[in-house]
């Protein structure tokens, strides 16, 4: 008795799910699956979806690489998702091709990062801008002056979060930088000053936004769109600012690996994902927009109107997607990312 | 004849430890050969390294070169972070010692049935994982939470602290997750005291406090050794507790080796790093067992 | 003069000792505390009260990814922690006691080697070498997990052991060996029960290092093999949700609980 449960228990364990159909191994950014989208795509196609979580670009781009892994599908920020495909790691599945890809928006189709779209399907894609909560701080909060320039009421109280590269972006566009990934010596030297400058003024440097923004510990942080909502959601004071100087963009792409097992399985998610339906589920569940036309219909009352996902004209232009840095910036980054941190 | 008898007790060592000692080559230790070459090499563009024989990481662990002007000087920064891990853990190795000994103590001259029930009361709070964990320690300290309550109720202090996000915070988060390392081999040793040689102490008219230093503390001392280097060496490479409590805006070396492998794309500099702390860890190492254990035999 | 004798009567106590051991078990159990209140809060966050709920229970009960995750890494941790302990036992057997030889030096810093360099570092290293065999037998399954997770438990299980074996009384075992019992009986029945607490605080160290652990197994894990502390890795950044205080108090009822019928079971087998 005892020795059957824990074989039973062993089998489980150890993955071993040989009675399923199929099988899907996915491979995405924690807290980021609808696990009702998921439940969905098992029962239609008779799938055994298995999710595992990352943490960073890096993380998922080094243990990938590196072989072995056993996933089908990865969730790479477009940054990122070049690299995939320069080194090869990426199957040119050909979503274009796909049933479902009439639903794409065609903003979506000539991206820079996957041209066409040979390779990818959106899954999310949002902005990293800043939350600020207006009983503490009534005045403009679409600049990034709030966390690097603060306004005596948020000074000792902002959070950054540490993402290198959306907070240089930041700090770059601040100071009259157009490229993000400028090796302009004159902007970076006035990114780094105002960096370290605006370091005094703040409290921390973490995760964890859409808590202590709602709960009231942080009164001004940066944070990504999508969380900010769900802060605003617990916490109607807390705003969501769009720096008008510029703020970067971003958009989680679904990829099927090179060496994926479960080739056909993976096909088929990314055409899932394109039925307006089914994207409006991975929307409704992080709260971030998709690149799904007629997906509307399906969301949650609440997000057709949020301010979070529907920027006003003017500042929407502000919003820029830049590719993951070349190497000469990206050790200029490190360097005072490294000052900033000591 | 007694060589060959002492060659017998060596050779049976080696065969005893040769398991533990082939795991560890298998799975830590030997696998930590390609960071050793990985420090000679180049970085690539995006992850990982290029095949390219390269001295730029050891150069830029000691130097940098002003990314702005060009000239060349102390690499400050990495000498700070340095500084800072090597004060913080030794203030933790401290803090975990003073309230880590009276505990195993406590815990050593329970009757012997409860001794086991006591030790896992130390262990208990530690099954809920390490990110738990901190994050409920971060519940203790923030401004409106219970330490700056009592604090403030008892009138202490006039209004709340900001303790969350100091070194204060990342020491008190330290000591807390590294106290059951200090607390069980304290315990081991101790459990085996034979508590007459204080009765004899104290029947030669011994202070309690000179008990303690001369008598107590010498027979423990493996304990402390053991101890003390369970705490200090893990909490150099710190990374989740600094991360969260300290909030983040300082390094520990743990931190910055992981920002070589991670956003900053720089794996020669981050092993090179790896190597230079591995190496000074394991000097200070064999002088410190060597220092005790000669102490040991003296006293 | 006759309460200073009570107070040398009573020899094992020391001034302050018994205050500060129960202040420490007090503050260790004050973040717990914490948790298990957090976890019946009815609001959606971690850090602002909602109201008392056990919603967050009903909500993990629901998730099967977390559970699967919190017993993989109960399994992980008892074997890791089984495999250290034993392996350590016999090397701390093997180095403690043998006279000189330089050799000590070197097993020594080896058995010690994973707590001396940053997690990050060793996880980079097992992640390459890992995957060069995964690629190379097609073996994908938790036993990769397993041995590096057993590897890094070695010291922590090791030191503790050797603590208790250094200066370990000698006479017994010298005069069961001089009334010609077998070196096995010996070891079985007196080198080991009298080693048996270093065992056990051994053992406890290692299950709780290997139940912690998370860059190590980020890097490691394979497909579907997640534990929770990777699942909380993977939240951290997102928003983390009391749904993982529900878990983690369930895990401690439950040990609790296991422990209680240990001791009154032992109890009453005495």
């Amino acid at each position: 008795m005892k020795k059957t449960l824990v074989l039973t228990a062993m089998a489980s364990l150890m993955g071993s799910s040989a009675f399923a159909a199929g099988e899907l191994n996915i491979f995405n950014w924690g807290n980021y699956t609808s696990p009702e989208l998921i439940e969905k795509f098992e029962q239609t196609y008779d799938v055994k979806v298995t999710i595992t979580d990352y943490d960073s670009n890096t993380t998922a781009l080094t243990k990938i690489e590196a072989g072995g892994h056993g996933f089908d599908i990865v969730v790479p920020t477009h940054s990122y998702v070049p690299v995939f495909i320069e080194k090869g790691l990426l199957m040119e599945t050909r979503p274009d091709q796909m049933e479902n890809f009439n639903n794409m928006d065609p903003n979506w189709v000539n991206v820079d990062w996957d041209p066409g779209r040979h390779y990818t399907v959106p899954w999310q894609w949002g902005s990293t801008g800043i939350g600020v909560n207006t009983t503490v701080y009534g005045g403009n909060v679409n600049t990034s002056a709030i966390f690097l320039d603060p306004p005596a009421e948020l000074q000792g109280k902002v959070n950054v979060v540490p993402e290198m590269a959306d907070i240089m972006a930041l700090a770059v566009y601040y100071v009259g930088g157009t490229d993000g990934c400028t090796d302009d010596m004159e902007i970076l030297k006035k990114a780094r000053d105002v960096l370290m400058n605006a370091k005094q003024h703040w409290l921390s440097m973490d995760y964890g936004t859409t808590d202590k923004l709602s709960s009231g510990e942080w009164v001004a942080s940066v944070n990504w769109n999508g969380s900010n909502f769900r802060a605003r959601l617990a916490n109607p004071d807390v705003v969501y600012g769009y720096p008008i100087e510029g703020y970067p963009l971003w958009m989680d792409s679904v990829g099927v690996l090179a060496d994926a097992k479960n080739v056909e399985n993976a096909k088929l998610f990314q055409n899932f994902i394109m039925d307006p339906e089914n994207a409006a589920m991975i929307s409704a569940f992080a709260r971030y927009s998709n690149g799904i036309t007629g997906s509307d219909a399906y969301m949650p009352e609440d997000m057709k109107t949020a301010p979070e996902i529907n920027p006003p004209a003017e500042l929407a232009a502000a919003g820029k997607f830049a590719p993951a840095c070349p190497k000469p910036v990206q050790d200029i980054h490190t360097a005072i990312w490294t000052e900033l941190q000591k | 004849m007694a060589r060959t008898a002492e060659q017998k007790k060596a050779r049976d060592g080696w065969l005893l430890s040769l398991p533990a000692l082939t795991l560890l080559i298998l799975a830590a230790s030997g696998p930590l050969i390609i960071i050793a070459i990985y420090a000679f090499l180049t970085a690539g563009e995006y992850s990982g390294v290029i095949w390219d024989l390269s001295f730029k990481a050891w150069f830029q662990v000691l130097f940098e070169k002003d990314i702005f002007d060009g000239t060349v000087s102390l690499a400050d920064a990495h000498l700070t972070i340095f500084w800072r891990s090597v004060r913080l853990s030794l203030l933790t190795t401290l803090l975990t010692f003073t309230f880590g000994l009276p505990t195993a103590w406590f815990i050593a001259t329970r009757p012997l049935k409860q001794r086991a029930l006591w030790l896992f009361l130390i262990t208990i709070p530690f099954w809920t994982n390490l990110l738990v964990r901190t994050f409920a320690i971060m519940e203790v300290l923030r401004v409106e939470g219970i330490l700056n309550k009592i604090l403030t109720g008892l009138h202490i202090i006039p209004e709340p602290l900001q303790i969350l996000y100091t070194d204060t915070a990342v020491l008190i988060g330290m000591t807390y997750v590294y106290l059951p390392l200090m607390v069980l081999p304290l315990f081991a040793a101790i459990d085996r005291f034979d508590f007459r040689l204080i009765e004899a102490g104290y029947d030669l008219y011994a202070g309690r406090l000179t008990v303690l230093r001369r008598v107590i503390l010498p027979i423990i001392r493996p304990g402390i050794v053991a101890g003390s280097i369970l705490v200090f060496v893990p909490s150099l490479g710190a990374y989740v507790t600094p991360r969260v409590l300290g909030g983040g805006k300082k390094m520990m070396i743990g931190n910055f080796i992981e920002l070589q492998f991670g956003a900053g794309r720089n794996w020669p500099l981050g092993s090179a790093l790896a190597l230079i702390l591995l190496l000074i860890v394991g000097i200070a190492l064999i002088f410190y067992v060597r220092a005790s254990a000669s102490e040991n035999k003296d006293g | 003069m006759a309460s200073k004798r009570a107070k040398i009567f009573s020899i094992t106590t020391i001034p302050g000792f018994t205050t500060l051991a129960i202040i420490t078990f007090l503050v260790l159990y004050a973040p717990i505390a914490t948790l298990v209140i957090y976890s019946f809060n009815g609001g959606t966050s971690v850090a602002a009260w909602g109201g008392f709920s056990t919603k967050w229970y009903a909500v993990a009960w629901e998730n099967s990814q977390v559970q699967e995750a919190t017993l993989r890494s109960v399994f992980i941790a008892t074997l890791a922690s089984a495999i250290a302990t034993t392996l350590a036992t016999m090397a701390a057997l093997g180095t403690t006691r043998r006279g000189k030889y330089k050799g000590w030096n070197f097993i020594y810093l080896l058995i010690n080697q994973p707590i001396m360099v940053p997690e990050i570092v060793t996880a980079v290293a097992l992640l390459i070498f890992f995957a060069s065999i995964k690629v190379a037998t097609g073996y994908t399954g938790l036993g990769y997990l397993i041995a590096a997770h057993s590897a890094f438990c070695i010291p922590f299980a090791y030191l503790p052991i050797r603590a208790r074996l250094e200066g370990m009384d000698l006479t017994l075992e010298t005069a069961a060996g001089d009334l010609y019992a077998r070196p096995f009986t010996i070891f079985r029945r007196i080198t080991l029960p009298l080693l048996a607490p270093g065992i056990a605080a051994g053992a406890m160290l290692a299950f709780v290092i290997s139940l912690d652990d998370v860059i190590i197994t980020e890097f490691v894990k394979s497909a579907g093999q997640d534990t929770l502390p990777t699942y909380m890795l993977g939240q951290l950044r997102r928003a983390a949700t009391p749904e993982v205080n529900a878990i983690s108090t369930a895990l401690l009822v439950l040990t609790v609980l296991l422990l209680t019928a240990f001791f009154v079971l032992s109890r009453k087998r005495d």
